[in-house]
């Protein structure tokens, strides 16, 4: 009885710490959050002088756009933002094509051959050949420097197809087949009619990670592609970003008050650029938000 | 067993479902294939492209391995190149700058996989318990959201705020009177960077499948709990946790079959000559000999080891699992 009592007179005293601490975390990793990216929009916006000296922390200094005119000028990064929006584009398509003609047959219980398909699929996930083997069939193939190098050789996911499966296995009645083949509707028929639309929220989410993985690939065009105009924008970016190289031409005639402000204006090049380049990525993400957790759960359970 | 009458007839044509059904157990395999093909014909068209997929761009890479035994001869081909035994092997492992390699690929892993593991558990935890509902759905939605930017720009972004003259931290270095620091051409800082990075980039995607499993949790045991008078952090230790156990097991498992694998893009963007000391791991590696010097059996069998060694990982980790709690991935 006693022991009790304490505990009891105990609870809300701990219990308050608890969420005290607990809200003063959560504050502060919403700051840790938010301060990076909010950083970066108001560095692009704020006169490069400003950002230089340091004195842009909160909120921007000096409203400008002159980054972002460097950008609009700034070629490379327009066609890398054309090849990636095809690579995206057409990646996509490709990949929800073939996820789909992985996915739904292997969902099919009255599917003989389904069983050893998943662990030949499977298999994948652990072993790979590794770099160069798979370099060499891609070169075999004639893909090497070309658009379908971006695309072909990670046209399919096997987290992707398992995903998908465990969703049309679980989420889709098999009356309904059932049902649709006494009216006549072939397995064509049904699964554009029934099981797609049944689906959306695993197609979108599915679809949302394709997307993003092809307009963030960077290591396919490090591997596969040497052409100057066929590269995507990350390629592009990385120049930008992370070599030390100057962006904006320098020539000797310019004063040293011209240099410093060059200097200053390549630095805030790259805020404006990354801003234009994952603007679009977060900008697809609300749009399939809602489909996201409730995809990620019914497809994450283990079939 | 009507059922699965019904179900004949309708896909086949009549006449041909009586008479396989009068004849079932005598039909010869040939003619059971034909009906199979016939019934689920578009089926096997579905799943022709995908399974010609993984020959061309998964077994035959594995069938290439045999590079890694070879001396690679363009002219020649994989399968025409002479033998070269273990000799890559044996170069690779007494070479200067294998436990180099080693140590850096296995102390990255295991510091992402120390810190990177139970943090977005802890958050996932933390933000259920959180009474604020509003903050609570900004700040997950806010979370997630570093999972979607390019490792290109994260990496930018990182130079940018480790930049040793206009870096925000060297700025609150200099703020407090100390000397700035150069974190990204020092080795010493490398693998924190790496690690703490990932971890504000993919802890609030990582805690999803948490509090999806949290939301799972019976919630008549946090009543009967409350009804006792436990406390916020009893209900986590003895209902939570328990709660989420499996899988966090199963997810475990998955990061250990990957302990090898450190994350190929963002090491190697990160990299430079002067922190190549801490940052240079066997993805890397293999990249550059491979592909940079040309060295393709030499390439090949370092890859081979890694993988091999990723193979036994997964196996002992599963196996391990199986036997303290009965939960596995096969």
């Amino acid at each position: 009885m006693d022991k009790r009592r304490t505990i009891k007179k105990k609870k809300p005293n701990a219990d308050s710490v608890f969420d005290m601490v607990n809200l003063a975390v959560m504050l502060v990793l919403l700051v840790v959050f938010l301060w990076p990216l909010w950083f970066v929009v108001i560095a692009s916006i704020s006169d490069p002088g400003q950002v230089w000296q340091g004195n842009v922390i909160l909120f921007p200094k000096g409203i400008t756009l002159d980054a972002y005119e460097e950008v609009i000028q700034y070629k490379s990064i327009w066609s890398g933002y054309r090849n990636t929006l095809l690579y995206t584009l057409l990646g996509t398509a490709i990949n929800m094509v073939l996820t789909v003609c992985a996915a739904y047959p292997l969902s099919r219980r009255d599917f003989p051959p389904r069983k050893i398909l998943i662990i030949v699929l499977m298999v994948t996930m652990y072993f790979s050949g590794g770099l160069i083997p798979t370099y060499l069939v891609v070169n075999r193939l004639g893909l090497i420097d070309t658009v379908w190098a971006m695309m072909i050789p990670n046209a399919l996911s096997v987290f992707n197809i398992i995903v998908t499966r465990t969703y049309f296995v679980n989420s889709i009645p098999e009356e309904l087949r059932e049902a649709a083949q006494l009216d006549g509707a072939g397995t064509v028929q049904y699964l554009f009619r029934v099981v797609l639309p049944l689906s959306k929220p695993i197609l979108a989410v599915i679809g949302l990670f394709y997307a993003v993985g092809h307009w963030n690939d960077f290591y396919s065009a490090l591997i596969y592609i040497n052409s100057q105009q066929l590269l995507p924008l990350q390629s592009v970016l990385r120049k930008l970003l992370l070599t030390t190289q100057m962006t904006l031409q320098i020539s000797s005639s310019m004063s040293p008050e011209e240099i410093m402000r060059k200097t200053q204006l390549a630095q805030t090049l790259k805020y404006s650029s990354i801003i234009v380049s994952t603007v679009p990525v977060l900008c697809l993400y609300p749009l399939v938000q809602k489909h996201f957790v409730k995809g990620m759960m019914i497809g994450s359970v283990k079939g | 067993m009507t059922h699965n009458n019904r179900k004949g007839i309708q896909s086949v044509n009549r006449v041909s479902a009586i008479n396989a059904r009068a004849k079932k157990p005598a039909r010869p395999l040939s003619v059971r294939l034909a009906g199979e093909l016939k019934k689920n014909w578009a089926l096997y068209l579905m799943i022709l492209p995908v399974i010609a997929y993984y020959i061309i761009f998964a077994y035959i890479p594995m069938s290439g391995v045999v590079l890694a035994f070879k001396d690679f001869k363009v002219k020649l081909g994989i399968f025409g190149s002479p033998w070269a035994g273990l000799k890559h092997f044996e170069r690779f492992f007494g070479g200067y700058n294998f436990w180099l390699l080693l140590r850096n690929t296995v102390g990255i892993s295991l510091y992402t996989l120390l810190v990177g593991f139970p943090i977005p558990i802890l958050f996932a935890l933390l933000l259920n318990y959180l009474k604020q509902e509003r903050l609570r759905k900004t700040l997950q939605m806010v979370s997630y959201a570093p999972y979607f930017i390019s490792t290109v720009v994260i990496c930018g972004m990182i130079a940018i705020f480790m930049d040793a003259n206009t870096g925000i931290f060297n700025q609150i270095i200099a703020g407090l009177g100390g000397t700035p620091v150069d974190f990204l051409s020092n080795p010493r800082y490398f693998k924190s960077i790496y690690v703490w990075s990932g971890v504000w980039q993919g802890m609030g995607y990582s805690s999803i499948i948490y509090i999806s499993a949290l939301a799972g949790v019976d919630p008549s045991l946090h009543e009967a709990a409350i009804m006792d008078g436990a406390t916020k952090i009893q209900r986590i230790r003895h209902i939570d946790l328990p709660g989420i156990k499996s899988t966090i097991v199963m997810l475990l498992i998955m990061q250990m079959g990957s302990l090898m694998n450190v994350g190929f893009e963002k090491v190697f963007l990160l990299q430079n000559d002067l922190n190549m000391q801490a940052s240079d791991v066997i993805n890397t590696y293999v990249y550059r000999v491979g592909l940079i010097q040309n060295n393709y059996s030499y390439s090949t069998a370092v890859g081979l080891f890694n993988s091999v060694i990723n193979m036994a990982l997964v196996i002992a980790a599963n196996q391990l699992s199986k036997r303290l709690t009965e939960e596995s991935l096969w």
